[in-house]
Parts: C-alpha cells; sequence; structure tokens
C-alpha cells in the first residue's frame, strides 16, 4: 500500500472508529491488516505504528476481537467496550505491561509510548469514554515501580 | 545481572532467540538451559488393582486426558471424560478436507485440502527421546514415518542479504563451518593455541580441521572438488560423455558473516530436534485417536465444564452443552484428574487451596499461528528438490515445512506456510483467516515465486483464538516455576492437574503424558492407601 492510499484508508478507520455504537466489528473483515512488524517491537516504522487504532488492530484485536467485545468459548476473554475496570488507567497499563494470568506481558514488545497510544484508544473508544489520557511518561512510570506479579520481568 | 545468573533474563534471552530463529531455537535454547530435560518414561504404567468402585472424574479428552482414561481404566476405576470440543485429542490435532473449525470471535473456515493432504495445527515432531509418545503409538500400533527436521537442500533466508535471494542450508552450513575451520587452522599453525597444545595435539587438531572443514593441504577452504564434496556441485558429476563436474564457489565468509544465517545453523544441534524424529503416518491425531478409540465410551463431548468442586467424601462437576449452553448438570465421582489448560482453568470457578489455585492463574499462555497451504503441484520437489524439512526465513512466516509424506510422487500438496511465533504471532492472530492466509502466501512467494500460480486454499489456526485453550501452551517464567510449579503439580483433596502445563516439557505432548502418568500414579499410590487404612 502506498503513503496516499495507507493515509486515505487510516482516514476512514479513524471515521469508523468514531461510529462506536455499531453492532458489528468496526472493520471489515477482508481489509488489509495493518503493517507486519519485522524487528523486536512492534511496528515498521514509529511513525507508521504508533497510533492506538493500528496497534489494537495489529494486536487486542486477537483475543478482544475486532469489536472489543470480548469472546467465550471453553474459557472467555473480557470485552473492553464499556469496561468499567477501565476507570482506573493504571489496571489497563500493569496489565498490557505484565500481562495478567494466561494474558501475556507486552512489555518487552510495546514502548512505553505505544502503551499509551493504545491504552488512551481503548478507553475512549467502543463505548469507553474517559478523558483522563495518558503521558509515556505514566506508563514509564508503572514499568519501573511496579513490580509484575510472580517476580523478575 | 538478575538472579539466573544471566546478564539478560532467561525469558528476555529464549524472546531474543525466539524472534531470531523461530520456536526450534527457541526450544534449543531451553535444552541448553537445563528447562527441557529428557523424557522421564519409565515404561508402560502398571497400576495395581483399583479398589472396587472408585471412580475418577476426567476434565479433558486431549492426549494427558485420555492416557489418564485408559490407564485409569486399565486398573479397574471407573471412569467418565468430559470434553468441551465436539471431537477427542485436544491440541493433538490434524485439519483434513472437509474438517471445520470456528475460531473465537466466530470466524469459520473449511479445510478444503485433497483427501490425503493435511495440517497439524499443534504438535508435529515426535523426538526419539520422547518415549511415552513412541511407546503408546506402538502399543496401539499407529505407524510413523520419519519427520526430516534438518534438510540440507532447504533454504535460509534474509530479507536483508543476498539481494533476498534464499541460500541453500547446504552452503551456508559447509561455508560457515569452512571458514570458521580455516581461522581456527591458522591460529594453531601461527602458535596461538601454543599454550595449550604440545607438538603431537595441534598435529591432531590440524588434521581433525582439515577433516571436518574439507580444508586443502595449505588449511584454506577455497572452491574445489574437495569442497564442493561438501557444498554440491555448480555442475554434478554425470555419466558417460557427460561434461566433467564443476566445483562450486563459497560464500565469502564477511558476506556470510554479514547475512546472519549463521544465525540458523544450530538448529540440527538441537536435543529437541536432532535425528531421529518421527511424526504419525497421516496426521498427528492418529495416536490421540487411537488411544480415545479406547475409551471412546466413557467421553462425553460437548461439555464445558463451569463449577468444579469438592468435599471430603468426592467430587462435584458442573458442565453445559458446549453447543447449546442450557442449565448446567453434574456428574460426581470419587476424585477427579483435570486436564483443562490454565489458561480456561483460571476462569472456572474451582475449589481448591490457595496454593493451587494462585499456581492456575500464574502462567502466560504463549501466542502461535500455524498456516496450511494447498498446492496444484508439489513444485518444492520438483523444481528445487526439496524432500521434507524445513526453510527458515525473517520474514513474518518465520518457516516453511515440507510435507514428509507422497515425496516424489508428484501431484498435489500442502506445505506448512507459516509456523509463527512472538510479535508475528499476536499479528497474525489478529488476522482473519483469510488475511492469515493471503499474506503467508504473499510472503512466502518471496522464497517460492511458483506460489502465486500454484496455491490453491489454505487454512490457518492461531492458538489465541482457540475456543478450547485460549493460547497454545503454558509459558512458564523461571520465577513462576520456581514459586507455583510445585503447587500446581500436588493432589489438593480430591483434585490433580495434569497437562503439558503439569510438566518440565512445555508444549510436548510427552509432557503431557508424562504429566497424566505421574498424576495418577501418585493419585493411585493415595486411594489404595487411604482404602487400606480405612
Amino acid at each position: 500500500m502506498n503513503a496516499l492510499l495507507y493515509r486515505l484508508s487510516r482516514t476512514a478507520r479513524v471515521a469508523l472508529a468514531l461510529c462506536v455504537l455499531v453492532p458489528i466489528p468496526v472493520f471489515a473483515a477482508d481489509e488489509e491488516p495493518p503493517p507486519l512488524s519485522p524487528g523486536s517491537l512492534f511496528g515498521p516504522s514509529p511513525s507508521i505504528h504508533s497510533d492506538g487504532a493500528t496497534l489494537y488492530r495489529s494486536i487486542c484485536q486477537g483475543c478482544h476481537m475486532p469489536d472489543a467485545g470480548g469472546a467465550k468459548g471453553a474459557g472467555a476473554y473480557p470485552p473492553l467496550a464499556a469496561n468499567v475496570r477501565l476507570t482506573s488507567r493504571d489496571y489497563p497499563v500493569a496489565t498490557v505491561l505484565f500481562g495478567r494470568a494466561a494474558m501475556p506481558a507486552f512489555s518487552d514488545y510495546l514502548t512505553d509510548a505505544q502503551i499509551a497510544e493504545v491504552v488512551n484508544y481503548v478507553r475512549s473508544h467502543f463505548d469507553n469514554h474517559f478523558t483522563d489520557l495518558l503521558t509515556t511518561a505514566d506508563v514509564a512510570h508503572t514499568r519501573a515501580s511496579a513490580k509484575p506479579p510472580g517476580g523478575s520481568p | 545481572m538478575n538472579e539466573s545468573g544471566f546478564p539478560v533474563s532467561r525469558r528476555e534471552l529464549l524472546r531474543r532467540i525466539g524472534m531470531a530463529g523461530g520456536a526450534a531455537m527457541m526450544y534449543r535454547s531451553m535444552s541448553a538451559l537445563g528447562l527441557t530435560p529428557e523424557s522421564g518414561y519409565k515404561g508402560p504404567i502398571e497400576l495395581s488393582a483399583a479398589p472396587r468402585g472408585t471412580s475418577v472424574l476426567i476434565l479433558g479428552a486431549g492426549m494427558a486426558g485420555l492416557v489418564a482414561a485408559y490407564e485409569l481404566r486399565r486398573a479397574g476405576y471407573d471412569v467418565k471424560v468430559l470434553e468441551y470440543n465436539n471431537r477427542a485429542g485436544g491440541r493433538s490435532w490434524t485439519l483434513r478436507g472437509g474438517d471445520e473449525y470456528t475460531e473465537l470471535g466466530g470466524f469459520r473456515q473449511q479445510c478444503r485440502f485433497d483427501p490425503g493432504l493435511y495440517v497439524n495445527p499443534g504438535p508435529w515432531r515426535l523426538p526419539y527421546h520422547h518415549y511415552a509418545m513412541l511407546d503408546y503409538a506402538r502399543r496401539f500400533k499407529v505407524p510413523l514415518e520419519p519427520f526430516v527436521e534438518t534438510n540440507y537442500n532447504a533454504y535460509l533466508h534474509s530479507s536483508k542479504a543476498f539481494g533476498g535471494k534464499p541460500q541453500r542450508y547446504r552452503h551456508v552450513h559447509s561455508d560457515f563451518r569452512g571458514h570458521v575451520t580455516e581461522l581456527l587452522s591458522k591460529s594453531v599453525n601461527k602458535g596461538a593455541l601454543d599454550a595449550q597444545f604440545n607438538a603431537d595435539d595441534k598435529q591432531k587438531l590440524s588434521e581433525a580441521l582439515a577433516a571436518w572443514g574439507f580444508l586443502d593441504r595449505d588449511g584454506r577452504y577455497v572452491k574445489s572438488d574437495w569442497t564442493s564434496t561438501s557444498r554440491g556441485y555448480e555442475v554434478d558429476p554425470g555419466g558417460g560423455l557427460a561434461p566433467r563436474q564443476v566445483p562450486s564457489e563459497p560464500i565469502k565468509f564477511d558476506e556470510l558473516l554479514r547475512s546472519g544465517l549463521w544465525a540458523y545453523l544450530s538448529s540440527p544441534f538441537d536435543y529437541e530436534l536432532d535425528p531421529s524424529i518421527f511424526q504419525p503416518v497421516g496426521g498427528m491425531d492418529r495416536i490421540a485417536m487411537a488411544v480415545y478409540h479406547e475409551v471412546a465410551p466413557l467421553v462425553q463431548l460437548n461439555a464445558k465444564v463451569v463449577k468444579i468442586d469438592q468435599n471430603e467424601r468426592g467430587v462435584e462437576v458442573f458442565y453445559v452443552d458446549a453447543q447449546k449452553g442450557g442449565a448446567p448438570q453434574r456428574a460426581t465421582a470419587d476424585w477427579c484428574i483435570c486436564t483443562i489448560p490454565l489458561s480456561v482453568l483460571g476462569q472456572i470457578e474451582v475449589k481448591v487451596g490457595p496454593a493451587m489455585s494462585a499456581a492456575i492463574r500464574a502462567v502466560a499462555y504463549e501466542a502461535a499461528v500455524k498456516v496450511g497451504l494447498q498446492f496444484k503441484r508439489r513444485f518444492w520437489e520438483e523444481d528445487e528438490r526439496i524432500y521434507g524439512g524445513i526453510t527458515y526465513t525473517d520474514l513474518p512466516i518465520q518457516m516453511i515445512g515440507y510435507p514428509m509424506a507422497g515425496q516424489n510422487q508428484g501431484g498435489k500438496g500442502v506445505l506448512l506456510g507459516g509456523y509463527i511465533w512472538g510479535i508475528s504471532a499476536f499479528e497474525f492472530t489478529a488476522m482473519t483467516p483469510e488475511q492469515r492466509v493471503r499474506k503467508a502466501v504473499e510472503l512466502g512467494a518471496q522464497i517460492h515465486p511458483q506460489y502465486k500460480e500454484e496455491f490453491e486454499n489454505g487454512v490457518a489456526v492461531a492458538w489465541h483464538r482457540s475456543p478450547f485453550t485460549n493460547g497454545c501452551f503454558a509459558n512458564w517464567t523461571d520465577s513462576a516455576r520456581e514459586q507455583h510449579y510445585e503447587n500446581l503439580c500436588q493432589i489438593d483433596g480430591r483434585i490433580a492437574l495434569a497437562g503439558e502445563h503439569a510438566s518440565r516439557l512445555p508444549a510436548w505432548q510427552e509432557g503431557a503424558v508424562l504429566s497424566a502418568l505421574d498424576t495418577i500414579g501418585r493419585l493411585h499410590q493415595r486411594v489404595v492407601a487411604a482404602k487400606a487404612g480405612g
């Protein structure tokens, strides 16, 4: 995809993402997925891959689903849509950084800026309306101060 | 430096290696770090007769649950098994033409492979030292065939080296060994090792290096008939009046170093992956299915466990119909062996003590994705002479696996079009199945341009979308294992766990089976002792 097309489709996605009440997945199923990461951190380059919507589509929707509605099988993935646990900014940040129960930790894969972006995105989309946004420094603080459950990362 | 004494944490080290070389490299390193010891299998388990009328409820009909059911039944226990899926086998699973699979989110796939073709979305190989798996295959007469792990004619590929052109493993392997050996040989001749070796030893070492590295009389690794006996010829020797063979030109050492392809070379040194390795003829699920055949009447499919309770007299498990839901039904027994993956069990109400409870929620599940691609013809054999084995690449698909069955017979074939770990696994999981297949074809075509013409259809299994596991396998950290592993493996009242997560061979079927055997052995002792006492 060339840069212009990418920007266009991104605009379309942002526009779609604003329609948070639609019950169907926000993104069409056969749409081109975000660019794949070649290196040890998510994102082919920071300029492309650091926005929350793209990070959500690259990672989170694998389990929490494109509409953030979660999923149920033998077990479940919790919905992130309209989730009161997101009231606390620290809860999702710690969860993404250190994992929670069977959810893997992403502290090795995502920068503080990316975590701030994606948590801000989820807390302000999918019928979540929190306005107290995180900064990169907030995430850095959690990363530095919190001991992950079970010892060394 | 952290507690493990490594300059970086083991997990970080494994993560980096996993990223560089994929799972095979990760397993190799886990072996080196003492995380994947040899199977502790001591031959078929022989339990004494079970006390009459003692019942065991087993949760999960994967390898662990099936083996537990078979052996306990054989000892005379009343056994019942509850299984979430509408099939037995769990992750010991094979997809063939006609199979349907609906992953979490409702994304449905229908496998359209031709008859006889398949892909194993889960485990796909049986190392020779996985004695328990081999023994069950033998006892149930499941034929095995060799699994070629290392194919010298397959490729090592870096999108950033050699203009993106894949290199034959044979060339990289022979040339890297040759160049390194030449260096070492020079050091010996320059006296760099004089402090360590006397003249006799040096002579022996020089001879060994020359033989090992295919060096010439002057200790050099250069283009020649001699080096071509290792790396292959430009033109192979022929018959009659065919032209003389032409030696091939080794890759220059600096270019080879810069390519990074040497990172993949150590995989055949891996204890987990060195020859011999096997696969069941016809698909990995054959072993699980053979055990299932013995215990099928005991297994209730489509049973989703929602609550596990116990008291001093027995266990009580509630489950609902996994397809239709409805009111919970109740199953009771004297004892329970639960093989439900921790990723799922952690969400079920289970009455166990705080230590086991904490252990159940202490382990993250690894992400992994496998893609199976059917092609109109076996171009990898016909055009490129690759029969089995694995190509490794730095592209997000990480591996291309070539089929072991039907080699050199022509016709269609199914490739493992990607075995994906780490970051790329999360990204592939987040796609629809159709997108995964499309991406795997698009990326694989950089290695095999024939993909574009020959591709027919494909399936893709992302383990975090699996409704029955919520992930691939229990990815224990060192600290979690230290703190929780033994608690996880205890018998808590009347409940004991089993599965790959309750083993020190994570992800391997052998781990699941050894865990089941260990658990039923201990449970049986307890049952017999309780009966004797009382």
